[in-house]
């Protein structure tokens, strides 16, 4: 079984270390470098609960190896706070309540956080699309759709201080 | 669960990948976007002693025209089939097929060589394809060869007639002719699940508006991807008028060979395959004749 050596930018940071081939990104996120932002809701790639950017791009991180990860730039949950401030979408599920247990929230807000660099404006259906990859057990998704709505609205605004840079934006 | 162990190299190049998988036989495995691997590995379904990681070779992304001929890289990822105007507006029963697969976070890494290779009778492409009549570009040691659709799966469930040392490096699609249209339609329990059933329909008329051309392919009613070669027989040469659509239909019902399961009994679903084959050639029909 072989051991890989990987160095990986996450949240603008750089992290090293070794991993087996099978080890899942998810678990190497949590286990290795104390991320627990990032869940793990299922067994099945389907519940969307581990959700991150990878160079941009949102994918669930149980279905991916952190082997692949090798070079790239993630951003997970915790990397949305900046100085202390929340992104808009985390206001906007505090402000809005679109969440209960919590458990889905950072898969969700990085779903989101995907559709609203690729579409700034959604419409409510493209936002249910968007996040159709994401379960919920609790909320029944009108106080999700509502908060995304409101981050969208407000990352339209001018901003004083832009969304930073390496945060996975533009794509690969 | 965590995979069982296994070896892992990237290949940065075609070459590297088949001389990789030349190197190992049918003890390594491609690992494209990983959407349907991971899973069996995680479930110790699958156990690759290597696995050829393919996914930096972006010479295989890529969708163009060429000579006729609709080129796209297997490593074609579903979002951006969805998203090509070239697709939306030239092959529309392509955007169809990719926009109901999964959702949109796995879309985002999920390729269409790795929806093909993986030969899932779940899959949506492979009804699609046999629909169209594709033709895959198999890349190995000695070269390419082409493999026409229908050659490409076999008598069992998740096997196809690519080698061991071979690659799916490119799906061919002939260009539209100038009165040909398609459709694919999928009946899901909810949304990102795989098909209670999914048909596809292609055909081409002449200028007298007969069939000159007719594709049907349906998904997750038997144990591999299906083409009801007898419903494209009816179609054929026909006008392609309401009466011939029904007994087409009722025809590819009885192509079908689904079993009872979680997504339904045998009897619905071959009920949903003549209600979805009739709605599929109307769409391809108006499609055909100019329609949306
Ligand atoms: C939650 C969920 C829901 C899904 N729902 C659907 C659905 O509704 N419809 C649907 O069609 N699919 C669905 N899928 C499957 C998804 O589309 C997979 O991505 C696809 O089946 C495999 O493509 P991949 O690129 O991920 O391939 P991988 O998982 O990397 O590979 C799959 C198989 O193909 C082989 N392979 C891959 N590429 C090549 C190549 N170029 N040459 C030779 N062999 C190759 C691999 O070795 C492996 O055996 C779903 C997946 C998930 C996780
Ligand atoms: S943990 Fe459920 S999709 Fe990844
Ligand atoms: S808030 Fe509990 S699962 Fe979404």
């Amino acid at each position: 079984m072989s051991i890989h050596h990987i160095r990986v930018t996450i949240n603008g940071k750089l992290y090293e270390g070794d991993v087996e081939a099978r080890t899942l990104l998810v678990h190497w996120l949590r286990d290795s470098l104390r991320l627990t932002g990032t869940h793990i809701g299922c067994d099945t790639s389907s519940c969307g609960a581990c959700t991150i950017l990878v160079d941009g791009k949102a994918v669930k991180s149980c279905t991916m190896l952190a082997v692949q990860a090798d070079g790239r730039e993630l951003l997970t949950v915790e990397g949305l706070e900046q100085n202390g401030k929340l992104h808009p979408l985390q206001e906007g599920f505090h402000v809005e309540h679109a969440l209960q247990c919590g458990y889905c929230t950072p898969g969700m807000m990085m779903a989101a956080l995907a559709l609203l660099k690729r579409n700034p404006d959604p419409s409510e259906q493209e936002i249910r699309e968007g996040i159709s990859g994401n379960l919920c057990r609790c909320t029944g998704y009108v106080n999700i759709v509502k908060a995304i709505q409101y981050a969208a609205q407000k990352l339209r605004e001018p901003q004083p201080e832009q969304v930073p840079a390496g945060s996975g934006g533009g794509g690969e | 669960m965590i995979p069982g162990p296994f070896d892992y190299q990237v290949a940065s190049s075609v070459a590297e990948a088949i001389a990789l998988l030349d190197q190992h036989g049918a003890d390594a495995k491609v690992l494209a976007g990983g959407h349907s691997l991971i899973p069996l590995l995680r479930f110790r379904l699958a156990s690759p002693a290597v696995l050829v990681d393919i996914n930096r070779l972006r010479d295989l992304e890529y969708m163009q025209e060429a000579d006729g001929t609709l080129h796209i890289g297997a490593l074609t990822r579903e979002v951006d089939l969805e998203a090509s105007d070239l697709i939306r507006r030239r092959y529309p029963i392509l955007a169809d097929t990719a926009r109901v697969i999964a959702d949109p976070v796995v879309r985002n890494w999920a390729t269409i060589g790795g929806n093909l290779a993986h030969a899932d009778p779940a899959n949506d492409h492979p009804a699609t394809m046999l629909a169209l009549g594709a033709q895959l570009v198999a890349t190995g040691p000695t070269g390419q060869r082409l493999i026409p659709i229908e050659q490409f799966f076999t008598d069992s469930s998740f096997e196809t007639t690519l080698q061991p040392n071979e690659l799916l490096t490119e799906i061919r699609i002939p260009a539209p002719a100038e009165r040909s249209g398609g459709a694919y339609l999928k009946l899901e329990r909810k949304v990102g699940d795989y098909a209670i059933a999914g048909v596809a329909a292609y055909v081409v008329l002449d200028g007298a508006g007969h069939v000159t051309y007719a594709g049907i392919g349906l998904t997750n009613v038997g144990p591999t991807p299906i083409k009801a070669r007898a419903a494209e027989q009816l179609l054929r040469g026909s006008t392609l008028d309401d009466a011939v659509i029904a007994q087409a239909a009722r025809q590819a019902a009885a192509e079908a060979q689904p079993v009872s399961d979680l997504r339904g009994p045998a009897d619905y679903k071959r009920a949903m395959v003549e209600t979805l084959t009739m709605r599929a050639l109307r769409q391809a029909r108006s499609r055909a004749t100019g329609g949306a």
